[in-house]
């Protein structure tokens, strides 16, 4: 690489903290300096037209320099090497380590920032309970209540404030630290959408155990809860995660989420019975609906195990296929 | 760093590279915006061991090119390679060659400064013990152990930066891509945050691509600096090199009590090569003409009318203006800070 002749008189200085401010009139060298619109190093390596930067055609990556880059005045004064070995890359964060270190930082921030809105969402569904104690009878539509309040908390918190979460992610740059990272994009969103998901978990409960005295449901068939949190929790999750960040404007993706907890909330906590047929189509694509009637099915005197099998396997293959969509989201928000 | 005998290799290599934001379609309220070339075939090189600044006003390009290197942006046209990758082929490659402060820390807010440094280090791949032991290291040499119970949220701006510092020198990476990296910051904490950035150069050989508009930031840590305008590089060197390529020419700076005497003619003559802000009148000089320019005000009815005086040798904020890039104010467009 030719350094001859181009390189900047003070260019051996490398103008380190310590080194003393050049003192103009003091430097004899600026004798010989450049009219003041003379650009500073007038063949810069930034500044050579175009044509004489274009990658020549056909030569190998780490070829010497172009025509152009020829010229390139080595201002450090040192022996350039374009073509050395390419610098071992650093390991990736692997998929579940990764996961744990999101899902852990997640459920951190819910204490600092979650805990009132964990209240919100259970004094909601708590509400709605005492709502309708006066309003439905015993037995099928107690028991959707029941079911439908407490997979409300899940919609609230996974849905809605995941959606908010990843909303303001990426308007507010977030995502860069994340994309900057070599985390896999399902440690991410998973992370997100498990802490998110185990952030319902004592509001959920407490609902259950509150509306299941209410309405004088048996607690026995409380343990399916356990099963129904993680997979309502991940249809739901995956779901408010894609919303934030597919959509274009963090309002948008705040809209959405609150749109989907009021169709949660509304079709979930009705009981289906009597409801026009075009909202029954509506209530059967709603993931958490799913989540609910095998949810309410343990209240039965004796539970159909089939249906509640089948029911919790429609949530756990819309749980996959939302947290996958939100991956690809993920990885198409991040690298814009 | 290279010495005159080190051989020493491109760090970063970027050719020709472009990048165009589309036009903006007008809608209610928000005027239309033609397209904007962000980057307009920039031609970088930086050296393995370098601390080299990008310098410009904002809107210069320089973020978009920083998204561009760290694989965030894909350029229209145009070649990156770091460490010897083609990031525009592996734009996945980047995170695992290099660590990106941005200018956000919205990832991080809610945690505490611990929790963010130690995470950011579990997911540059590093096991737990190795990631806590990073995360105490990286805080004690920054000063934040005191504070790595305290969410970023609740610090103040300056040390919520370090804080992202912090996340960013963490899980050794051989090239830091920082964008301002010590706004808000006081001085101790950009001393520390310039300790810790030399060590780690010193130590490993840790090559610095650093975003600032700070001029005087840029005059003390940076072994070479590109300025840039516009999406292109109008000029690059070290410091010194750029403040001698702008030749011998001194700025003074007048501050007139009220209003300057134009009445006297010697003054009138001045007032035609000065920038005039309000009462401060900025020349700039050959060292002979400053002399006697601070001789004539400094007597007389001159003298009585001036407020105060400075005489300085160039900074980089005069090269920047030399080569034409927009000055301060100009256009509405800010400059570069001085302080």
């Amino acid at each position: 690489m030719t350094t001859a002749g181009s390189r900047s008189r003070t260019g051996d200085e490398a103008a380190r903290p310590d080194t003393p401010r050049p003192d103009p009139e003091a430097d004899p060298s600026t004798e010989d300096t450049a009219p003041l619109q003379e650009p500073a190093v007038p063949t810069c390596e930034h500044t050579p037209p175009r044509e004489h930067t274009r990658p020549r055609e056909g030569a190998a990556p780490h070829e010497g320099a172009g025509p152009g880059v020829a010229e390139v005045p080595e201002a450090i004064g040192a022996e350039v090497h374009d073509g050395g070995e390419a610098v071992p890359l650093a390991p990736r964060a692997r998929l579940w380590p990764a996961l744990g270190a999101v899902y852990r930082a997640q459920l951190s921030r819910a204490r600092v920032a979650r805990i009132p809105l964990l209240f919100v969402a259970t004094f909601q569904s708590l509400g709605i309970m005492v709502l309708m104690r006066g309003v439905v009878d015993d037995g099928a539509e107690a028991r959707a209540v029941v079911a439908g309040s407490s997979v409300l908390v899940v919609a609230f918190v996974a849905l809605n404030l995941l959606a908010q979460y990843f909303g303001q992610l990426r308007a507010g740059g977030g995502l860069d630290h994340y994309a900057t990272l070599p985390v896999p994009a399902a440690s991410v969103v998973l992370g997100a959408a498990a802490a998110y998901a185990s952030f319902t978990v004592p509001g959920v409960v407490v609902t259950a155990v509150a509306g299941s005295v209410l309405f004088q449901l048996p607690l026995g068939g409380l343990w399916v809860l356990a099963a129904v949190v993680p997979l309502a929790g991940a249809a739901l999750a995956g779901l408010g995660a894609a919303l934030g960040l597919l959509a274009p404007r963090p309002e948008l993706a705040t809209l959405g989420g609150q749109l989907g907890m009021s169709a949660a909330l509304l079709l979930g906590v009705l009981p289906a019975g009597g409801l026009p047929l075009v909202v029954q189509w509506a209530r059967d694509l709603l993931p958490s609906t799913y989540g609910v009637e095998a949810f309410a099915r343990t209240f039965e005197p004796h539970p159909d195990w089939a249906r509640v099998v089948t029911d919790l396997g429609v949530c756990a293959a819309v749980g996959v296929l939302s947290l996958a969509v939100a991956t690809r989201a993920y990885r198409w928000a991040a690298t814009r | 760093m290279g010495s005159e005998t080190t051989p020493t290799r491109a760090a970063v290599r970027v050719e020709d590279l472009v990048k165009t934001y589309p036009s903006v379609r007008s809608k209610r309220g928000t005027p239309a915006a033609p397209a904007v070339r962000a980057t307009d075939g920039i031609c970088l090189r930086v050296h393995q061991g370098e601390i080299f600044g990008l310098l410009g006003p904002n809107g210069a390009g320089k973020s978009t090119l920083v998204r561009q290197l760290t694989g965030l942006l894909r350029p229209d046209a145009g070649e990156v390679e770091v460490l010897g990758h083609d990031l525009v082929r592996h734009p996945e490659r980047a995170a695992r060659l290099l660590a990106y402060l941005g200018q956000e820390s919205t990832a991080l807010d809610e945690l505490t400064v611990g929790l963010a440094a130690e995470t950011t280090a579990r997911l540059r791949g590093m096991e737990t013990a190795a990631a806590r032991t990073a995360r105490d290291e990286v805080l004690a040499e920054l000063g934040l152990t005191p504070l790595a119970g305290r969410p970023l949220k609740k610090l103040s701006g300056g040390q919520r930066r370090l804080a992202c510092v912090a996340a960013a020198l963490v899980g050794d990476r051989p090239l830091l891509v920082l964008d301002e990296p010590t706004t808000g910051m006081d001085p101790h904490a950009r001393r520390a945050v310039w300790a810790a950035v030399d060590r780690r150069r010193a130590e490993r050989g840790v090559t610095v691509l650093l975003v600032t508009h700070n001029v005087i930031e840029a005059e003390t840590v940076l072994d070479r600096v590109a300025v840039l305008d516009r999406g292109r590089v109008i000029a690059c060197d070290t410091p010194g090199g750029l403040k001698a390529a702008v030749g011998d020419e001194v700025r003074l700076e007048l501050v007139w009590r009220d209003r300057a005497p134009v009445e006297i003619p010697d003054v009138a003559a001045l007032a035609a090569a000065a920038v005039v802000t309000g009462r401060r009148w900025t020349l700039r000089l050959p060292p002979e003409a400053a002399r006697e320019a601070v001789t004539l005000v400094t007597t007389g009815e001159a003298f009585a009318a001036l407020d105060d005086f400075r005489l300085a040798t160039p900074s980089l904020e005069d090269v920047y203006v030399a080569l034409g890039g927009r000055a301060v104010g100009a256009d509405g467009v800010e400059g570069l800070v001085k302080a």
